[in-house]
């Protein structure tokens, strides 16, 4: 029990905005998920929706800047793996982007957008808000 | 820091591209660059051996794409081998099986490019 009471609380991880740092936000919530129950699987999983999100932010958000910040914190809600990423970047809400048909669009083999699709495949949630001039991406998984 | 590598080999009938380690954002230009030296210099035939390709995200898919077409109207063609089943997932989920020649062993797809000689 003490150990489920542990995995109940958040943690967080701050990275700048750059690629290379891609692999600490993967290694973070890997751990986290880990400690949480979930099966290799899903955390696999997790840490690539995390890792589309947060290359996103860089890209399309903080446009490759590379000393911003982007929060990456993580927990256990009701059941749920939540993570949630904040970044002070440009307001970027990928879900005002039309759903491409996945079979036109990878047979005319077409780069980018494609991070997106593969988090709202990986993970049970996936929602963008804009709050108090930052983008809050929220994505949950269930632990089964 | 991630760690990627990318090492190129001839055989016969094709070229193989062996990567290792982990193919993100960062490391994505690693292998264009490959593949960008590759196609500069007339070599059609690719293989590229995963044995050793422990994650893959979208900015490495990217490279696939982005080079599938040249390669293909040069009658050559991309074949990926050997991938573990982690990585394999990532690819089966944007649909590459069905676009790309996906093969158990670098042997199959050697075989492959021999019978077209």
């Amino acid at each position: 029990m003490i150990h489920n009471h542990l995995n109940t609380q958040p943690s967080t991880i701050t990275i700048p905005s750059r690629t290379e740092r891609l692999n600490d936000v993967r290694q973070f919530v890997a751990q986290a998920a880990r400690v949480c129950g979930f099966k290799d699987e899903d955390v696999n999983n997790i840490m690539l929706a995390v890792d589309e999100a947060c290359t996103n932010i860089i890209k399309h958000a903080y446009n490759y800047a590379p000393d911003e910040s982007i929060e990456v914190n993580v927990g256990m809600r009701e059941g749920d793996f939540e993570i949630v990423i904040a970044d002070r970047g440009k307001n970027f809400n990928p879900e005002n982007v039309p759903p491409p048909d996945m079979k036109e669009y990878m047979s005319q083999y077409r780069r980018g957008g494609l991070g997106l699709y593969l988090m709202k495949k990986v993970m049970d949630t996936v929602d963008f808000q804009f709050k108090a001039n930052r983008n809050i991406l929220r994505m949950t998984k269930h632990l089964h | 820091m991630n760690e990627f590598k990318v090492a190129i080999r001839e055989n016969e009938s094709a070229h193989v591209l062996d990567l290792m380690g982990y193919l993100d954002a960062h490391t994505a230009p690693i292998l264009e660059e490959a593949f960008q030296s590759m196609i500069g210099s007339g070599k059609f035939r690719i293989i590229v051996n995963c044995r050793d390709l422990t994650y893959i995200s979208s900015a490495g898919l990217g490279v696939f794409m982005a080079y599938i077409e040249d390669v293909r109207e040069n009658k050559g063609d991309i074949k990926m081998s050997n991938m573990t089943p982690k990585v394999f997932q990532i690819f089966d989920l944007l649909g590459f099986p069905m676009l790309y020649d996906i093969v158990n062993d670098e042997r199959d797809a050697i075989a492959k490019f021999a019978a077209l000689s």
